[in-house]
């Protein structure tokens, strides 16, 4: 089931990129986009009753049902990433508000028309 | 027009996708994973070049990886080099905001003053944000969390005190220097790891015992210099972001 709202979130995100023109909802797609992807990643490791791949006193030898870590370590390093391009992204709509005074990328032009 | 085909398009996509991945040979279904067939049960029996007998917490010694937490062990000792270019994608997207922010001086600001509760508190609260940043990057080996939670939640300190105090600045220099010296020890491990042991980012220290705080061989060091690293990365990116206008 979960798997299936990843993937709904992933085309959500492929629509919202299509549809929108405001620079911020654009980042904000990509983002729903990258989050249905983590989601699916992540689903993809899952087994059914397993624990936590962390060793505690309780959940304490290696022979016990853990789910998948491998998902999880790949996921956090799409987290980062995407982290720093969000932040790039943001810091270039700012800088482009500035220069148009609008987000809106059918307003800006791609200097062609003008 | 446009929306029409977007959808259109979406319905395409969306077919291949689940057809694409649930025709595939070897997915399994949600849940119904045998992570034997995976390998990821290397990882988890922490050995990955041959046969290990069972890892116990608190008894197994001098494993490949003495991390308790398996994430972690991928992370930062199977998988480090993939974590130091994670760290320099952080690093170059934090440069390349700077870089774009650079002109401008002064602080934005903000049309609502801090109340008189978020001024207090903030004091509060500060101290003990950060000390569980720190808790967090130092047990990343044994506990959830690790270097990048663990450096978020430090930038998430600042936050607060930009927040709360209107004057407050910070010195940024000193949290370039500290992001500038994490990051070249932590290549600088790597090549000791290269010169000792054979291969890059390789993990030569005593791993001692499975949940042993002083455990896992450079995996905890490596966890405090990306935890600083991070934490000083993003400190600098939200400082450039509520740069004022250009002067």
């Amino acid at each position: 089931m979960i798997q299936y709202a990843g993937i709904l979130l992933i085309l959500i995100g492929i629509y919202g990129l299509l549809t929108e023109t405001n620079l911020i909802k654009i980042i904000v797609s990509l983002n729903v986009f990258e989050l249905g992807l983590n989601v699916f990643i992540i689903s993809v490791g899952f087994v059914r009753e397993g624990v936590a791949p962390i060793l505690t006193s309780v959940n304490n030898h290696s022979g016990l049902v853990f789910v998948d870590p491998l998902p999880q370590a790949l996921v956090l390093t799409a987290i980062v990433i995407g982290l720093g391009t969000t932040a790039l992204g943001l810091a270039f709509a700012r800088r482009i508000y500035m220069k148009h005074g609008t987000l809106n990328i059918e307003e800006i032009g791609g200097g062609i028309n003008d | 027009m446009k929306k029409a085909l977007a959808m259109l398009l979406l319905v395409l996509v969306g077919t291949l996708l689940f057809m694409g991945i649930y025709a595939m040979e070897g997915f399994r279904p949600y849940g119904e994973v045998d992570l034997a067939q995976r390998v990821s049960q290397a990882y988890i029996d922490k050995d990955v070049t041959g046969e290990n007998p069972e890892v116990v917490y608190g008894i197994s010694k001098d494993l490949e990886t003495g991390s308790a937490n398996l994430v972690t062990s991928i992370i930062v000792n199977y998988r480090s080099f993939d974590t130091l270019g994670e760290v320099t994608v952080l690093f170059l997207s934090a440069l390349g905001v700077s870089i774009l922010f650079g002109s401008f001086k002064g602080r934005l600001r903000s049309r609502y003053q801090p109340n008189f509760i978020l001024r207090t508190g903030s004091k509060v609260v500060f101290p003990l944000i950060l000390i569980m940043g720190v808790y967090i990057f130092i047990h990343g080996h044994l506990s959830p969390g690790g270097g990048f939670p663990g450096g978020s939640m430090i930038a998430s300190a600042i936050l607060l005190m930009y927040l709360a105090d209107e004057a407050f600045r910070i010195r940024i220099e000193g949290f370039k220097m500290t992001e500038g010296i994490a990051g070249s020890l932590y290549v600088l491990l790597g090549l000791v790891g290269l010169t000792l042991a054979g291969y890059f980012l390789s993990n030569f220290l005593n791993t001692g015992t499975v949940g042993a705080l002083f455990s896992a061989g450079i995996i905890p060091v490596v966890y405090v210099l990306v935890g600083l690293k991070v934490g000083s990365e993003l400190t600098g990116i939200i400082t450039d972001f509520l740069k004022g206008e250009v002067e």
